[in-house]
């Protein structure tokens, strides 16, 4: 019930004076409101929940644990090459 | 996909919990609040990857599970009216009301709608002028804002035929609740953190000085969520109770304040039952007076009751987190996901229907062993 998927806004759009996006999950895209991340804007990643995204992802906090992660020595020869964050 | 993918990666997850068993020097109880938690750690098998001193228990955070039987009553005795529609979350449909449930009802005749999102619910009031329809929302702090979104929106396009039959259930009340029973095992708390992106830690921060246990808001993905217990046994084994965030791409210590602030507009702070638990002393919210045309309680003249919950079902002990779904006689038996008699059942993030789900055959195999 508390799921929220992260997704990337692709559009914006005024709707029933909803601030609307277009947001891609992995190739699929949904109508999302805006109406409670007024700061979110296209390109950004959002947590969606029922319907609404909820929080802007922070992009430096996701790279931040990634190196916090690599400074414990745990992702040593362990991490995909493909993760974005990984490189210091 | 990005922000996905990457915190499922089983080598991370092993080895942080190979971190956690170098630290680890006595048990500790760690109890996790949030169902989508619940279903993640059953679901990866997060138990079975850490030391035998860390015992996860699964804490009562299914809004789906709590939501009292009283309110599927009401929902039904809705749905049943002529010329009403009603319109829930599709996890809604199967929970029990004392005498049946939402599906029961629409194979009786009732138009009950699924909806994903509440503006759907306001776009069915739109295309239908001619029907009153009322909204099931239920939801922890997480779903709050979106469900007062439908109010908010419903009046701003000046629709008559909309209510919302609202249950809303908050977390640091029934952490309060479970931390004062004498009966408490928890030793530290995983907090849920798609409530904390919403509401931010303050509340949390107060937890910890009131009880002097450490919190750790996590996240949902298994790196997430192994992470947060590393963090949290590190806090436990020097002995300090802290609180820390290791879900910072989403959590702020101030939390979402446009969230905040529609949720305070609609929304004021009530006493609320749960399903399970009984009545907890302002854990809920109910609508305020400044929008009781949007509020379906006005369609009832007496107050809502609770029916007793079955004798059978242990599912208060199994949410406070002093039982197991497998300790109990009906689990798999008389208690199923498709007829459950108890609120962990419910929902797929309840824990006893997670337990169902993926680890029958491991509670089959060690009751045969145990024979």
């Amino acid at each position: 019930m508390c799921l929220a998927i992260p997704g990337q806004i692709v559009s914006i759009a005024e709707e029933r004076g909803q601030r609307m996006a277009q947001v891609d999950f992995g190739g699929v895209t949904q109508p999302v409101s805006l109406h409670l991340t007024p700061q979110a804007a296209i390109g950004d990643y959002v947590l969606v929940h029922v319907g609404f995204a909820i929080s802007r992802i922070d992009a430096e906090e996701a790279a931040h644990t990634w190196r916090t992660l690599q400074e414990m020595d745990l992702l040593a020869n362990e991490l995909p090459a493909n993760v974005e964050g990984a490189q210091p | 996909m990005k922000y996905l993918d990457e915190y499922r990666d089983g080598a991370v997850v092993r080895a942080l919990a190979q971190r956690i068993a170098q630290i680890v020097t006595r048990p500790w109880v760690l109890m996790e609040i949030c169902g989508g938690q619940t279903h993640s750690i059953l679901r990866y098998g997060l138990q079975e990857l850490l030391p035998k001193e860390i015992e996860l228990v699964h804490g009562p955070g299914c809004p789906v599970c709590v939501t009292p039987a009283g309110i599927l009553d009401r929902a039904i005795d809705l749905a049943l009216r002529p010329g009403f529609t009603l319109v829930t979350y599709g996890d809604m449909l199967r929970v029990p009301g004392s005498v049946m449930d939402l599906q029961s009802a629409r194979a009786r005749g009732a138009d009950v709608r699924m909806v994903y999102s509440p503006l759907d619910a306001v776009r069915i009031a739109r295309a239908h002028p001619d029907r009153t329809v009322v909204f099931l929302a239920v939801g922890f702090e997480t779903t709050a804002p979106a469900n007062a979104m439908a109010i908010y929106q419903a009046e701003r396009e000046g629709l008559r035929n909309f209510a919302l039959l609202a249950s809303h259930v908050l977390v640091p009340p029934a952490i309060r609740a479970l931390l004062s029973s004498p009966d408490c095992r928890v030793q530290g708390f995983i907090a849920p953190g798609h409530v904390c992106t919403i509401t931010g830690c303050a509340d949390y921060e107060q937890l910890v000085r009131d009880f002097h246990v450490p919190v750790v808001v996590g996240g949902f993905e298994p790196v997430d969520l192994v992470q947060a217990i590393l963090t949290l046994v590190t806090l436990l084994e020097a002995g300090h109770a802290g609180l820390a965030n290791e879900y910072t791409r989403s959590v702020t210590a101030r939390g979402n304040p446009e969230a905040q602030r529609v949720v305070a507009e609609v929304f004021a702070v009530a006493d609320q039952t749960w399903r399970g638990m009984g009545e907890i002393c302002g854990s809920g919210l109910r609508i305020r007076e400044r929008y009781a045309q949007y509020d379906a309680s006005r369609f009832f003249d007496v107050a809502l009751t609770e029916p007793p919950a079955p004798a059978v079902c242990i599912s208060a002990q199994i949410l406070q987190g002093l039982r197991k779904p497998t300790d109990c006689a009906a689990f798999g038996t008389a208690c199923r996901p498709e007829s459950p008699i108890g609120a962990p059942m419910v929902s797929t993030e309840g824990a006893c229907s997670a337990y169902y789900r993926y680890r029958r055959a491991a509670a089959q195999t060690a009751v045969e062993a145990a024979r």
